[in-house]
């Protein structure tokens, strides 16, 4: 049977939806062709009947497959499986003429919806992926064939749909929730397909941030067992970056000195727990500096923490931090040595300038003032930053004079080694925004920030922000309220918002999105089952499983027996009993006319009488005189009849 | 190809005919049963369909994808597209149970047209979407809305003359995903008369005796002789409808000449016609002198009907047509 124009309409339309969850990394011209092949095919087939020949969908479909390896390289893994499933899904819609091919289609349709989840696992986009299904069931619902009405509104299958997903709620839920979840892929490294994500970078040279720095994604959200420290303090050390080729600074791979650096603490520790968002790296975030954390994680020797392999999926660890403290009170000779390494022949302004404050005889303190003095009085804070030369600080410090964090940190830290004192760079995470509802602190991509850790005397690793001497505002209030100057395209403007919407973004990522398998274990605690292993997960889906079906059966049946008597006979039959009660009684032979005529004889002179009269004229007018009744006269009837009532008995 | 799919189709009939003789409890073959039928669920059968089947696979692979990533977004999307699908099992059921076939009615039919039939079902609280009703190799597909009892009109191929079944019938549904098909079978104890197939060009009727008599007036016997009581069957242009506006029933007008229209249409004065020729032509003749409003009488072998006229004897002589015994062979 040939698909109608609404049938096929609708089809267009899921499929589109389903393409459009997808267009975001499709390249530019592929979305354009995808999205405009199915109105097109919609208008031209509303206009003649003719299918398309496969001599025109046998080379689009060659050209398709052409484009994506052109364009990725191969057929598999995530990005160019979505594409080609996405262009095979439009050119499906060409060749559907018939409801087996529109079924198909449809089925094909939930397949690439899901697949978007695959890149983007956000709240928001769940729910409106999710939204689409009712689209796609009314779809299929439409492809029945319901000869009445071909006319109808959309509601009818609408409805359909979302009733049918709005019943399958704990059947959902019990699957999502007892599906043993797997413990290691089952085919391929998921990471090997990871697309560039947004993070901070074991490396670092100026300017390689203004990416981040523009990203309002959330990095990682805090929880304090105690409470939260004051903006200023919320210092979020994540990679250390002594070594300096006079562009890019990088890690130390191996301290000389092996073993943690030791730390004094001397203020109350602060206990936490990081919930870090997926970011394809190893790098975590610790507050200042940690004193411990969960022991699945690694903490480096310069005491920032780390995971084994890149992050995929959000990680949620426990750590312990300290303020107040003297990191690594003694150095290393070498580690000393390291720290103040520069390279050779680069920045000769900056040791000119260097050698010159130590010559007037400043102490190391009085250096640093100096140093952050200069910037605070001839510098001024911008994202965008000019370009600099090969000696990339002196152009900075003398020439450019307008920078970030980077710049800054880079350029403080140049100079500090020039003038001998130890110092490297820090990366990391400054600021964030508290949430009062949900009680933690959000930090987002744009909150990356770098500054600087000088070695004193006595005092250890002391950090000196270079970038607040500049611009305080970037560390009393946040990235945000520092760049100021964004257009308002940026979606900048309704940061705010998003700041407060961010606790369902919460919510999300620690019910939904982080339900692993460890998780899961503990879900049987409530029955007793303290680790619930993968056969006590399928006893227990198996469980749920039977008792809705059997739940959904038993309704399903007893709603099939409740017709059994129509409502006019359930209506005499309450009659029949009312007249019982004023003494008559109908017999097993006896019409409803015969029946009358007996109360007729009990009822001498009542007004009820005349009541039954008209109660068994309507009945016996309703049963007998028509095929079928109308259903409002039942209705009607049987409101007369709950009306009725018997006179009391006479003897 | 289409020979051997008519051979497989007609070895696959065979197959079932012989099993539901031998194994009516696993085949579920019905017997003939009175009207009204009501689908319960000890009736009713439910089994994936093919597109299912393919859903269900498809349902697999996406849950497989989705705890490969370890993507728990689309894992519950996966979940809610099972559940809804799952769910749509019990709605299909719900269609069908508690369905209820009422009344079967069939319009005049001769053999060798199609016999409109009406089934009747019994309104129900709830619509019943996208039904669809196989009788043999015909298909049907109809819906009935909420709370009116509908007849549903259907057409059935009449090949031959005499008492006809319906025979069993497959009342199922796909709704509403087309995942599950949901069916019942029915078989309604109901026979359906069908008239003989009508001559096509069959000569003019044949004189009556009246060529033997004297003819009593000429003229189209419209010769008024007196009234007497309507009797059923009587022609309407004779009612006397002046006479009868003065009396309690109808009045018709009697004419002098009955006896010169009583056209006898005889099956033994048809020779040389085989046995079905003739009952052919014999009905012919029934319709054609209803429609002349000539009065017959029919003379079968073993039986004389008339003379008469009107709407019963028309379907008295049509019902004996149609019941003739077959030739002798």
């Amino acid at each position: 049977m040939r698909l109608s124009n609404r049938q096929f309409n609708l089809l267009a339309v899921s499929a589109l939806i389903a393409v459009s969850a997808h267009l975001a990394r499709l390249p530019w011209w592929l979305s354009i062709a995808l999205v405009a092949v199915p109105p097109l095919r919609m208008f031209s087939r509303a206009r003649s009947a003719k299918a398309i020949s496969a001599w025109l969908r046998v080379p689009l479909v060659l050209l398709l497959v052409a484009v994506v390896i052109l364009n990725y390289g191969n057929l598999f893994g995530r990005e160019p499986g979505s594409a080609l499933a996405c262009g095979l899904l439009v050119l499906k819609l060409l060749e559907s003429e018939r409801i087996r091919d529109a079924r198909t289609a449809a089925a094909f349709a939930a397949f690439v919806l899901m697949s978007a989840l695959l890149f983007t696992q956000s709240i928001g986009y769940t729910l409106l992926v999710s939204s689409c299904l009712i689209v796609l069931l009314a779809t299929l619902n439409a492809l029945e064939p319901a000869p009445l009405d071909s006319n109808r509104p959309l509601g009818a299958e609408l409805r359909t749909a979302a009733l049918l997903l709005g019943l399958g709620v704990p059947l959902a839920a019990a699957a999502f929730l007892f599906t043993p979840r797997l413990g290691s892929p089952l085919w391929g490294t998921p990471g090997a397909f990871a697309e560039a994500r947004t993070g901070l970078d074991d490396h670092m040279s100026p300017g390689s941030m203004t990416e981040l720095l523009v990203d309002d994604s959330p990095a990682f959200r805090v929880r304090f067992e105690t409470a939260a420290p004051a903006p200023s303090a919320r210092y979020f050390r994540s990679i250390v970056l002594p070594r300096f080729d006079g562009t890019t600074w990088t890690r130390q791979e191996a301290p000389a000195q092996p073993g943690l650096e030791p730390v004094v603490g001397e203020a109350p520790p602060i206990d936490y727990e990081v919930t870090f968002e997926p970011s394809h790296r190893p790098w975590l975030v610790a507050l200042d500096v940690p004193l411990s954390a969960d022991t699945g994680l690694r903490m480096r020797p310069d005491r920032t923490l780390s995971a084994v392999g890149g992050i995929r999926n959000p990680n949620q660890y426990r750590a312990r931090s300290v303020l107040a403290y003297r990191l690594a009170p003694d150095l290393d000779p070498v580690d000393r040595q390291r720290a103040l390494q520069l390279p050779e022949g680069f920045d000769p302004k900056t040791r000119e300038l260097a050698g010159r404050w130590r010559s007037e005889g400043r102490n190391d303190d009085a250096v640093i003032a100096s140093a952050l003095a200069m910037f605070n009085a001839q510098f001024t804070y911008t994202l965008s930053a000019p370009l600099l030369g090969r000696n990339s600080v002196d152009d900075f410090l003398f020439d450019t004079r307008a920078g970030f964090c980077e710049h800054f940190s880079s350029a403080f830290v140049v100079l500090m080694r020039a003038a001998g004192i130890p110092a490297r760079v820090v990366t990391g995470y400054q600021g964030g925004w508290w949430s009062d509802v949900g009680d933690y602190l959000l930090v987002r991509q744009s909150d990356a920030h770098a500054w600087s850790e000088v070695w004193l005397q006595g005092r250890g690793w002391v950090r000196v922000d270079p970038t607040a001497a500049v611009n305080p505002l970037r560390i009393e209030s946040g990235a945000d309220a520092a760049a100021g100057d964004r257009a308002w395209y940026s979606g900048s403007w309704w940061l705010p918002l998003r700041n407060r919407l961010d606790v369902i973004n919460r919510l999300w990522t620690q019910s939904v999105v982080q339900f692993n398998a460890l998780r899961q274990k503990s879900l049987l605690q409530p029955i007793g089952i303290s680790s619930a292993d993968q056969r006590d997960l399928l006893l227990a889906l198996a469980g749920a499983f039977a008792a809705i079906l059997l739940s959904a059966s038993l309704w399903v049946m007893r709603s099939g027996r409740s017709t059994r008597h129509d409502a006019l006979d359930a209506a005499w039959g309450r009659l029949c009993r009312r007249v019982a009660r004023g003494g008559v009684r109908v017999r097993d032979n006896e019409g409803p006319l015969d029946f009358l005529d007996r109360s007729r004889a009990a009822f001498v002179d009542t007004p009820e009488r005349a009541r039954l009269e008209d109660l068994v004229d309507a009945y016996v007018g309703l049963r007998y005189a028509v095929t079928e009744p109308v259903l409002a006269e039942v209705q009607a009837f049987a409101r007369k009849v709950r009306e009725f009532r018997a006179p009391p008995r006479v003897q | 190809m289409s020979a051997l799919g008519a051979r497989l189709e007609s070895t696959w009939q065979k197959l079932l005919a012989l099993a539901e003789r031998r194994l009516p409890a696993l085949t579920r073959l019905r017997a003939a049963e009175a009207l009204p039928i009501r689908l319960h669920r000890r009736r009713i059968y439910v089994l994936p369909t093919a597109f299912g089947i393919g859903f269900g696979a498809l349902l697999v692979i996406m849950q497989l994808g989705a705890l490969n990533y370890a993507n728990n977004a689309a894992l519950l999307l996966t979940c809610f597209l099972a559940a809804a699908a799952w769910m749509s099992l019990f709605a299909g059921f719900r269609t069908l149970a508690g369905l209820e076939l009422v009344a079967i009615h069939a319009a005049e039919c001769h053999a060798g047209h199609a016999l409109p039939l009406t089934l009747h079902f019994h309104a129900s609280a709830r619509a019943r979407p996208s039904l669809r009703l196989r009788i043999g190799t015909h298909l049907f597909a109809f819906a009935l809305a909420a709370g009116d009892g509908a007849g549903v009109a259907i057409q059935l191929p009449a090949p031959r003359r005499g008492w006809m079944r319906p025979g069993r019938m497959k009342l199922w549904t796909d709704q509403p995903l087309g995942l599950f098909v949901v069916w019942s079978w029915i078989n309604p104890q109901t026979s359906i008369l069908v008239y003989p197939a009508i001559e096509e060009s069959a000569p003019p009727l044949p004189h009556g005796p009246g060529q033997l008599g004297e003819r009593f007036s000429a003229g189209d016997g419209e010769e008024f002789s007196g009234l007497r009581e309507y009797r059923s069957g009587d022609p309407q242009r004779r009612i006397a409808w002046k006479a009868s506006a003065r009396h309690d029933g109808l009045l018709v007008r009697e004419s002098e000449v009955p006896v010169d229209d009583n056209r006898v249409l005889s099956y033994a004065s048809l020779h040389g016609l085989d046995h079905e020729a003739r009952i052919r032509r014999l009905t012919a003749w029934v319709i054609a002198a209803d429609a002349a409003m000539l009065s017959y009488a029919l003379e079968l072998p073993e039986l004389r009907i008339g003379p008469g006229l009107g709407h019963s004897h028309r379907h008295a002589c049509l019902r004996a047509l149609a019941l003739m015994p077959d030739a002798p062979q």
